[in-house]
């Protein structure tokens, strides 16, 4: 901590402004937890955040419900404000900006030039394909011009939400305006997709620090999405879970196993076929155990492709896993006891003798047969 | 009636001190598996429910101990008179290994107490080759204790009762049909393991190739006790008997190597010697175990050495057992990942019963009239 | 010399005699039982088995069966799983098992891809353990066709241990008084109009109880299912009226347990080889039938025992009679 308090006094703000140093400390340390980093790197954290170079951040959205940038501006830890003013610059989003038209589009290719190579790119929406993309335009441009234009020029892009990520709702069957996630079109550069209806405001604040804190790109899964948040299914976190191992099930909403809080699964939960870190930080930063699984409600599989919105909410769930838990037995899992020391011991001494034994007595036979032979 | 007397001499000898304490390490075994059930002596699984005391101690001992059995089916039934000499010491041997073969059953069999519903209705099975494997051995232990019978009245009141002597033949018809039938049965008990036992040994025709053996292993048995009696007790070797007894060997193993091959490759299995696995490792072990003393043996000139004698019966032995310890054990495959080899104190379970078998011989052959008087030249 | 070859020729023919009677005789015992047509049975459809272990939870409440601990954990670097069987054992009478291959991708497919089994008493319609029980201990009950086990009849002999193909019953090996377990289907609740512990536990209808007419006919309509065809899987029974939808795997064509050693009333669907889920390719008829064939054949009114005896007898006459006279 000295690095931060070289008069050795204890300060009680933190360099950022607004917010205590006892704040700052939770979040950086909350974030760091996230990120799924060691605790020991919580300082390297506060440092990232504290650096006065703040990353330029530049939100597009496209198709979508702006629910996700709402969600975000709801999360507390930090708040929005905190984010965009002290831990990122925030050059040009649609929502957040207080000018508009012709001023903010000159910001924002201002904004393109003087930070290519170097800006994060955060992608809200999906991109209407069909059609040349007509069916969702920015300042006269289609949304894969813009992308097409932006995209190259960014060292990162954030696919923020489902509907970014992979389609999300506007890819639902007959998906009209061939809806599709950034990842399809922009090649370019790396994408990270942070999947759900809206995103964890946690998994998008942890996905920035985490780079700006180690400078490189978390690990992604084969979906592009960072295995921190994502490499669990729900289902395996999942607070009941007991209940589905022990054959405890709500048969329906508001039934006796309903209101026991039984697992879930025979309503149509998802929890086993999507990869989400809800069961651990909870959904969208609204308040203790609430998720949907957590309020009685079967997870819908928001964050799954394929998953949700295209699968019929009440459907039961493939149980999808990666590979199946190691504890089922093999078919031909090792039983019963192969040979011990003494039982070693034992049949090799018994052997032995018994060969000794054995030649040793023919030999004497041998003899008295010669003896025989020469007697005759 | 040639002339048969007790050996004499001291029981407790050296030998007979070692092999009491064998018996007692067996009998302490014994009692912990009576008090902590058979997985605390034992490796046995539920993949392999029977081992080495099934196997040895029940279905290779009564083999083995066929000697009894093989002699008065050569002596009583094909009436080769001239055997008559060898048969009470044969019998004697065969005592002991049924016997204990029933003792044996009794430490295998985890509801012991329940053991008597494999005999009574409504509980008895005949369906089940086991049933009749039970009745027969146990028939055959009583049989055979009453064939003895003389041989005890004889050392205690100076002769035998006239009614048993009346009753005998029946009693020996009896005793050499019971072996028949269960030393063949004890081959039949695995047809029903089906699919668990390679082609090789599992056949329709198991049943008398067991039998086959079963009689070759009574012969090859009374060879090699006569030689090591004779030598252990100091007393000349019946040669002639022995090397003209031998000649079954051959006879009966080659009955049995042209069965078993034919059936094989009546089957359409014989492709499988030629796998490079475990039971194509073993059937050739075996064969060429079986090969042996059909060679050692087949001169007339070759038998009348007694070291010729010795070596293809142990050899035949050897074989024999093989092939029941291959049946039931080395080549049974359960599969799911089953394995099994006889603990420590399984073994040690089985040394003691053997070494009361032996015990019990020698107190026999000393104080009854069992083996012929040498005749002093 | 002479006529010790007689005498060798004289076993040699009599036991080719014996031979081809057995051979007769295997053929007789073949098809010789039939479902009852009361008959009950469970068909487990792996292909909709979610490996949730709800079933052994049912199974173990449904027989007030205590949990155990076998060294799965350690073997598998896991601890501390407090349930954690091998295999089906005394107090674990169904065990999920998983057939695992390479990557392990996808459900229902055999290559990089996985599946589970439902490892339970088959209830053969021909059962072997049944057949080689000396002393009746287990009974297949005439109506429902249930293979259960007998305590006071028991002895331990573990012949049925050898004799099952599928390795069911299990024995107490830790015990001084030693039982064997195994599943009998729910006897005790099946009786009252019950379904077992599994049937009802189950989420999916993976495991489904029913008459074995109906389950099969069931079994049957769902081979014909195309791949990703909709259907509606029942529920622990087919008139539960509760349902799960679902898109149909690729179904085997085969359904194992229909005739396999001789039929069995559990039958079993699957997507992988069934092979590949350790359960062995069997006969179209039970190895039991084999041995009672032969057992049948050769003890038939213990005639042919009886004559043999009395040739022996008068052959053993003969010698010991001539034995006295010359002694």
């Amino acid at each position: 901590m000295s690095s931060y308090f070289p008069d050795s006094e204890m300060k009680t703000e933190s360099p950022v402004s607004g917010v205590s140093r006892r704040d700052f400390l939770k979040f950086c340390t909350i974030m760091t937890a996230t990120m799924g980093l060691p605790a020991g790197m919580v300082e390297k954290v506060m440092a990232a955040v504290e650096n006065p170079k703040r990353p330029p951040v530049i939100w597009l959205h496209f198709q979508e419900c702006t629910g996700c940038t709402e969600s975000l501006l709801r999360a507390t830890h930090p708040t929005v404000e905190h984010l965009v003013l002290d831990i990122i610059s925030l050059d040009y989003s649609e929502t957040l900006c207080a000018a508009a038209g012709h001023q903010v589009e000159e910001a924002l290719h201002a904004s393109v030039e003087a930070n290519k190579g170097n800006f994060i790119l955060v992608v809200e929406g999906s991109i209407p394909t069909a059609d040349n993309g007509i069916y969702c335009k920015i300042g006269g441009k289609t949304a894969m011009e813009i992308l097409k234009d932006i995209g190259p020029k960014a060292a990162a892009c954030v696919a923020i939400g489902s509907c970014a990520s992979w389609g999300g709702v506007q890819s639902a069957y007959p998906n009209p305006t061939g809806a599709t996630g950034v990842s399809e079109l922009l090649k370019e550069v790396p994408v990270i997709n942070l999947p759900g209806c809206p995103a964890s405001p946690y998994n998008i604040l942890s996905t920035i620090l985490y780079y700006l804190t180690l400078k490189k790109l978390p690990a992604l899964d084969g979906e592009g999405r960072p295995v921190f948040a994502y490499g669990r299914l729900i289902h395996e976190n999942c607070e009941r879970r007991p209940h589905f191992d022990n054959g405890r099930f709500a048969e329906e909403f508001g039934d006796e196993g309903h209101r026991q809080g039984y697992c879930l699964y025979k309503l149509g939960c998802k929890g086993p076929e999507t990869h989400a870190n809800c069961p651990s930080i909870l959904f969208g930063d609204v308040g203790s155990n609430a998720w949907p699984v957590g309020t009685g409600h079967p997870c819908f599989g928001c964050a799954e492709k394929g998953v949700g919105f295209h699968k019929p909410i009440h459907e039961q769930a493939a149980v999808y896993t990666v590979a199946p838990p190691a504890t089922y037995p093999d078919f031909d899992e090792p039983k019963g006891k192969g040979i011990g020391v003494g039982a070693a011991l034992v049949v090799g001494a018994a052997a032995g003798a018994a060969v000794a034994g054995g030649l040793k007595f023919s030999k004497v036979l041998k003899e008295s047969d010669n003896s025989e032979e020469k007697k005759n | 009636m040639e002339n048969l007397q007790p050996l004499g001499g001291k029981i407790w000898t050296k030998p007979f001190k070692v092999l009491t304490l064998l018996a007692v390490i067996g009998g302490i075994f014994i009692a912990k598996r009576f008090i902590f059930g058979i997985g605390s002596v034992t490796n046995l699984s539920d993949g392999y429910p029977w081992g080495l005391w099934i196997v040895f101690d029940v279905v290779t001992s009564t083999a083995l101990a066929c000697g009894g059995y093989a002699m008065a089916m050569l002596v009583y039934i094909f009436n080769k008179q001239e055997y008559h000499p060898l048969v009470r010491s044969a019998l004697v041997a065969s005592i002991f290994g049924y016997t204990l073969a029933g003792l044996a059953i009794f430490i295998d069999v985890g509801r012991y107490w329940q053991l008597y519903n494999v005999f009574i209705p409504p509980y008895l099975n005949v369906n089940s080759v086991m049933f009749e494997v039970a009745s027969c051995i146990a028939l055959y232990v009583l049989i055979m204790w009453i064939e003895l019978s003389p041989a005890w009245f004889k050392q205690r009141y100076g002769k035998v009762p006239g009614w048993l002597n009346k009753i005998m033949f029946f009693i020996i018809a009896i005793g050499v049909l019971l072996p028949t039938m269960h030393q063949a049965s004890l081959g039949g008990l695995m047809i029903a393991m089906g699919e668990k036992l390679s082609p090789l040994w599992q056949t329709q025709f198991i049943p008398a190739l067991f039998l086959i053996t079963a009689i070759t292993l009574g012969y090859a048995m009374v060879v090699f006790e006569s030689i090591f009696s004779a030598n252990q007790f100091g007393r000349p070797v019946e040669m002639k008997m022995l090397s003209k007894l031998s000649r079954f060997i051959p006879f009966l193993t080659i009955a049995f190597l042209v069965l078993r091959f034919g059936v094989i490759a009546f089957n359409g299995d014989l492709g499988l010697i030629f796998r490079f696995d475990l039971a194509a490792l073993m059937f050739v072990i075996e064969t060429v175990l079986f090969v042996f003393p059909v060679v050692i043996l087949w001169k007339p000139e070759n038998r009348q050495k007694i070291n010729n004698l010795f070596r293809a019966a142990v050899f035949f032995v050897i074989a024999g057992v093989l092939y029941r310890f291959d049946t039931f054990i080395i080549v049974f495959n359960p599969g799911h990942g089953y394995r099994y080899f006889p603990a420590f104190q399984e073994i040690m379970i089985t040394v003691g019963i053997i070494a009361l078998e032996i015990m019990l011989y020698m107190i026999f052959v000393k104080r009854l009239p069992i083996f012929p008087q040498v005749k002093h030249a | 010399m002479n006529l010790d070859r007689r005498d060798f020729i004289k076993v040699l023919s009599t036991g080719v005699l014996a031979a081809a009677g057995a051979e007769k005789a295997l053929a007789a015992e073949v098809d010789r039982y039939k479902r009852s047509p009361e008959a009950v049975g469970i068909l487990y459809d792996a292909t909709i088995c979610v490996g949730c272990k709800a079933c052994e939870i049912g199974c173990k409440q449904a027989n007030n069966l205590p949990v155990e601990h076998s060294g799965l954990d350690e073997y598998h670097g896991v601890q501390n799983i407090w349930d954690s069987a091998k295999d089906t054992s005394p107090n674990s009478y169904i065990k999920i098992k998983v057939h695992k291959d390479s990557s392990t991708a996808k459900k229902d497919q055999f290559e990089n891809g996985y599946s589970f089994m439902r490892t339970a008493c088959m209830h053969c319609i021909d059962p072997d353990c049944v057949s080689v029980c000396p002393t009746s201990a287990l009974i297949k009950d005439p109506v429902t066709g249930i293979v259960s086990w007998d305590i006071d009849a028991c002895c331990g002999c573990r012949y049925c241990q050898m004799a099952c193909p599928y390795l069911i019953p299990k024995f107490e090996y830790d015990k001084a008084f030693p039982k064997i377990e195994k599943c009998f289907m729910c006897s005790h609740r099946v009786k009252d109009g019950g379904i077992p512990g599994c049937a009802e536990f189950c989420p999916t209808g993976a495991t489904l109880f029913g008459k074995f007419a109906d389950i099969l006919e069931e079994a049957k309509k769902r081979l014909t299912l195309a791949e990703g065809a909709e259907y509606s899987y029942p529920q622990h029974t087919l008139d539960s009226g509760k349902q799960t939808p679902k898109k149909a795997a690729k179904y085997i064509q085969y359904v194992y347990g229909e005739k396999d050693g001789g039929g069995t009333q559990y039958i079993i669907l699957s997507a992988v080889p069934f092979e590949k889920l350790g359960l062995p390719k069997l006969p179209d008829h039970s190895s039991a039938s084999k041995s009672e064939g032969l057992q049948h054949t050769i003890y038939k009114g213990m005639i042919a025992p009886a004559v043999v005896l009395a040739g022996l007898a008068v052959a053993a006459y003969r010698s010991t009679n001539q034995e006295e006279k010359e002694g």
